[in-house]
């Protein structure tokens, strides 16, 4: 029986200098047929929207944390933290991502002020995570280049279970925010972040320490947990949606790719999940067109399905063909799911 | 001689030429189109009241042309990281940018784009 070969996913291993060598780092990837009229009208950008949707973002976490405060010793106090936990732990993702790339928000300080407050909810350093994802556009799920790849092959199946409740990355945000509060980055993260954004990095860490710290006193000064269930502790009872998300847009899929269609997945979700997800489910378009806004991504998904592999009908039907992928590289890491491409035409035209 | 002064940056240039870059109308109000010249790419920009600019064609961060970016007022948005730069000026105005664009020199005659390059 062959032992399993792996591969290194570090950002300093031997598969980074593979890949540059390859012609893989910061290549020409694919994009799809759009006249220019019809980008400029789909890149326009709204605070409509995500002003509608971050009043009722808010709205939602003060009802459900008052009312999960009201009942607080009692049972009835569960399923108003099990809501108020998805929208501080999970809808804060889609949020950190659209603001990130500030196509959330015509304004721009609107953008960064949500961008900020979401980035904390889901530790997430923002300056860290603004180049990290910068990198997964350039080099999206390029072995040795992408740090945002969820789990390598074969996959790491304990840390994905851990991370239902983040369980395995808030020990890691919090060792790295110790390094970071000293005036340090990792290894890997020098390979993204530029000198001068660095002490950026160190001051964020050093203000989150501090609000951490300020909850923890409240929590014995109060002698209750109630402080954290609002601050600190939702990033774990509710990140489990997130997960629940993320790891549909590329598990399971081609690696050193340079065509989103076969590594990004687009499904189709219930309004409740869209609202949560901020449209990021519609991820292969996300990707072709990262200046798209959210709220855009519907109309572009309808202008460029006929170049596109047939999208999930939802997330369960996506799950059914993840679990047995994964199941699947176990045994055997070079096992992918191969999306089918539609024979090439323009959609231009198809749509002239 | 010629000085041309862009933000943070200072280019002595020995001669100067105009080139036609195109027509003026090839460029939509508030929009950004390409121009390759000598293998150089330069992005031409014309503003919603009609004013033009030109900067060099390729994001500072990681060499995308611009001309795929999106503007909005006097912004240029890079198309893959969303790098922002104010094209007026070449300043770059939000990470990942961090270094400024070139700017060039650009007059409309005849309904015509001549840029002035070195």
């Amino acid at each position: 029986m062959s032992a399993v070969v792996t591969r290194d996913y570090s950002l300093v291993g031997a598969e980074a200098e593979r890949s540059v060598a390859a012609g893989l780092a910061s290549a020409k990837w694919y994009t799809p047929p759009m006249t220019r009229a019809e980008l400029k009208d789909l890149m326009r950008r709204d605070d409509g929207p995500a002003i509608r949707d971050t009043l009722i973002w808010f709205a939602a976490l003060i009802v459900s944390g008052g009312l999960g405060w009201y009942f607080w010793g009692s049972w009835a106090a569960i399923p108003f933290f099990v809501i108020y936990g998805v929208l501080y732990g999970s809808a804060s993702d889609s949020r950190w991502h659209e603001c990130g790339h500030r196509t959330a928000f015509k304004t721009q300080w609107m953008n960064d002020a949500v961008y900020q407050i979401a980035c904390f909810m889901i530790m997430r350093e923002p300056e860290i995570w603004r180049w990290s994802h910068t990198r997964h556009h350039t080099d999206t799920i390029i072995v040795g280049r992408d740090p945002e790849i969820i789990t390598p092959r074969p996959p790491d199946v304990a840390s994905l279970l851990l991370n239902i409740f983040a369980l395995k990355n808030t020990p890691i945000f919090f060792r790295k925010l110790f390094i970071h509060a000293s005036g340090r980055l990792t290894d890997e993260e020098a390979t993204f972040v530029p000198e001068s954004e660095r002490p950026k990095v160190y001051r964020t860490a050093r203000i989150y320490l501090s609000i951490y710290a300020v909850v923890i006193v409240a929590c014995v000064a109060f002698r209750s947990i109630l402080p954290a269930m609002y601050i600190g502790l939702p990033s774990l009872y509710g990140g489990w949606l997130q997960l629940y998300f993320g790891c549909t847009q590329h598990l399971g899929l081609a690696e050193d790719v340079l065509d989103h269609r076969l590594n990004s997945r687009t499904i189709y979700m219930n309004p409740i999940f869209r609202f949560l997800y901020w449209n990021m489910n519609y991820h292969v378009e996300h990707h072709l067109f990262p200046l798209i806004p959210y709220h855009a991504l519907p109309k572009l998904h309808e202008a460029i399905k006929a170049d596109c592999p047939t999208p999930y009908p939802s997330t369960i039907a996506a799950y059914r063909e993840i679990i047995p992928a994964l199941a699947r590289q176990l045994k055997d890491p070079t096992y992918y799911v191969r999306r089918e491409l539609p024979v090439r035409q323009s959609a231009v035209a198809s749509r002239q | 001689m010629l000085t041309v002064y862009c933000h943070k940056r200072e280019t002595t240039l020995m001669s100067e030429t105009w080139i036609d870059a195109g027509a003026a109308d090839g460029v939509m109000q508030e929009d950004v189109g390409r121009f390759e010249h000598d293998g150089h790419s330069y992005a031409l920009y014309r503003t919603e009241d009609d004013r033009y600019f030109a900067t060099d064609g390729l994001c500072t961060h990681e060499q995308v042309e611009l001309a795929d970016g999106f503007v909005s007022g006097t912004i240029i948005e890079c198309p893959m990281h969303n790098g922002r730069f104010d094209f007026t000026t070449g300043e770059a105005k939000g990470a990942p940018a961090c270094v400024n664009l070139i700017i060039y020199p650009v007059k409309v005659g005849g309904g015509r784009i001549l840029l002035k390059i070195a």
